[in-house]
């Protein structure tokens, strides 16, 4: 701490950040918040869906390129908070080139993750997606971290082989 | 004239504020939250409860519970009692001359609900006109949508300024032979705005047109006098004003509580029943099916005693000296963008911080005990009108102090060093 700014006199000695917050806020997150992979538009996407949290307004629209049974690309649009943005950011580069099934079962191991489950930190395969792991210590956060999952489950739900229907204004859900 | 205004607004005539005495009446700002002590700076959602009222509910049910205006035993003429002891109180505290006019609801919602059905839903038809405003709460908005869509009315919105007031010549403009009803906010749940009731009162009967005013972030701040704004129809809830949750009011006139058609019918409601039809109660219980959430009744009464105890004109000139403390505090921080006037303000403040998302704000304040809200406010097409998804907002009561503004202060500027600065969107 020797970069401390001098304190004022009477402020209380507890300013240093909770390490939970460092660990939820880690360097990785806040750069993929502020400097986003794979947003915009894909235009050529087979399969597209956008969902929203009513409760605080976070929106993202998740766009991905099938064919035969492989994500050939995933991009998304979206606006909220650092979490639910760095993490669907997170998940446009770690599904492009996965299966459909290899897709969904990263799915279901990132939120195994979030809820708390330690054994998947040293799960290699989830790559820098375990930089989310401190929200698990969060839980009213944990639906923030997974809104662009929840649409790549939609999706994943879907026919592989028949492309969603061109987006329309109402097609939020929820 | 010269007694009225001096015994009204002058803050200097105002006893002393023992805010540390007010602190103690208030059992759960002594706890500490993640290890801090608490700061809670959510008043604009739902303000915390005094001992009293928390006692005084506890006692209602230990000593005076039974079903109300039913009974001849001692019980139901007890909580009868209670209960409509409670309705004279809160006549008595916003200038309503006859307590009939006080229509016990589940709160604010419901009460413009309750309007939106009964008076909309009877008094409107295909063309007739509600004029809103863009700085309405949902519960001021989402009602009338559904009656428009029932029968055929349109609903139009007053603009906002860039300072965050109505646009008053957009509603002049707006205004017109076909408006029925002109229904808008009392203070800005989101803005702190305060509008000009009286003037927007004047305007609407101007035209023909009844006036609703939605009271819920005004009743627990504002000496309030019914007769003196002049409105035809008055909301407000009692949690935000240290009563329990689940108990407002709607007060109107007499003359149209009468001409309006019951809101839900049950028991309570009427007066003579049979299997081909029904006949009304007398009002108020006429808008009251069913038993009444008593316990709320009469916790909401012996809230508005313990504000009346302190002084609404104390309250008012505490909250004064808060706004400026904050304004000047909140103003000096680089990166915050603070949103609505810096005049004729209530004591809520919406802003935006950087880049760093209101969600993530309230998560790292929270980590140091300090309780904002984040998000949309139930505001969604203002956050719309100013672009932005949404806000944080801390809001301020009676017992909060110059310190817990202080508190804020610091929590933002670890929130910058959380996020290793804070840059400006775009």
């Amino acid at each position: 701490m020797t970069d401390a700014k001098p304190s004022k006199p009477d402020t209380p000695p507890d300013r240093a950040i909770p390490s939970s917050l460092n660990q939820l806020y880690q360097e990785v997150i806040l750069d993929h918040y502020r400097r986003p992979r794979n947003k915009g538009p894909l235009d050529d996407a087979t399969h597209h869906i956008t969902m929203n949290n009513p409760l605080c307004g976070d929106v993202i629209e998740l766009m991905i390129r099938v064919a035969d049974g492989r994500i050939e690309e995933a991009r998304f649009e979206g606006r909220g908070c650092s979490i639910s943005q760095a993490s669907v950011s997170m998940l446009t580069g770690r599904v492009s080139g996965r299966t459909v099934e290899e897709a969904s079962e990263l799915s279901e191991r990132f939120t195994r993750l979030l809820h708390g489950d330690e054994s998947l930190l040293s799960d290699a395969g989830l790559g820098d997606l375990r930089a989310l792991a401190g929200v698990s210590k969060f839980p009213v956060r944990i639906k923030c971290a997974l809104l662009g999952w929840n649409c790549l489950d939609e999706l994943m739900e879907q026919d592989p082989d028949a492309p969603s229907p061109s987006p329309s204004p109402d097609d939020g859900r929820e | 004239m010269e007694a009225h205004t001096t015994t009204r607004k002058d803050p200097r005539r105002a006893p002393p504020f023992d805010v540390d005495g007010i602190r103690a009446q208030f059992p759960i700002l002594a706890r500490e939250v993640n290890g801090h002590p608490l700061v809670y700076l959510d008043n604009a959602a739902s303000s915390q409860r005094p001992e009293r009222v928390i006692e005084r509910i506890a006692r209602y049910y230990r000593e005076e519970h039974a079903n109300v205006h039913r009974g001849a035993h001692a019980l139901s003429a007890a909580a009868t009692g209670a209960y409509e002891g409670a309705r004279q109180t809160v006549a008595e505290h916003i200038g309503a001359t006859d307590p009939a006019e006080i229509v016990f609801t589940r709160g604010t919602t419901e009460s413009i609900n309750l309007v939106a059905a009964a008076w909309g839903g009877s008094r409107l038809g295909e063309g007739d006109e509600v004029l809103l405003t863009k700085m309405e709460h949902h519960s001021n908005l989402v009602p009338w949508q559904l009656v428009a869509g029932r029968t055929g009315a349109v609903l139009r919105f007053v603009d906002v300024t860039a300072e965050g007031r109505l646009d008053l010549d957009d509603f002049d403009r707006l205004l017109g032979p076909r408006t029925r009803l002109v229904a808008f906010t009392h203070v800005s749940n989101s803005l702190g705005t305060v509008n000009p009731v009286r003037d927007l009162v004047q305007r609407a009967h101007g035209a023909g047109a009844l006036a609703l005013v939605d009271g819920a972030q005004a009743a627990p701040h504002l000496t309030l006098d019914v007769a003196d704004l002049g409105c035809d129809f008055y909301a407000f809830s009692s949690h935000k004003m240290c009563g329990p949750t689940g108990i407002g009011v709607l007060w109107s006139r007499r003359e149209l509580l009468e001409d309006m058609p019951p809101y839900q019918g049950g028991g309570e409601m009427i007066s003579e029943v049979t299997l081909e039809g029904s006949k009304w109660a007398a009002i108020p219980h006429k808008f009251e099916a069913g038993t009444p959430n008593i316990a709320g009744a009469v916790g909401f009464a012996e809230a508005i005693r313990f504000l009346r105890e302190v002084g609404m004109d104390s309250i008012a000139a505490h909250e004064a000296e808060l706004i400026g403390y904050a304004l000047a505090a909140l103003s000096d921080i680089p990166g915050l963008t603070l949103f609505g006037p810096r005049e004729a303000r209530a004591s809520v403040f919406s802003f935006t911080f950087g880049d760093i998302h209101p969600h993530d704000l309230s998560t790292i304040l929270d980590q140091r005990g300090i309780a904002i809200r984040a998000g949309h406010h139930c505001n969604q097409p203002l956050m719309d009108h100013f672009g932005v998804s949404g806000t944080a907002r801390a809001s301020l009561y009676l017992y909060n102090t110059p310190s817990e503004i202080d508190a804020l202060v610091e929590g933002l500027a670890m929130a910058a060093e959380v996020f290793g600065g804070v840059s400006s969107f775009g």
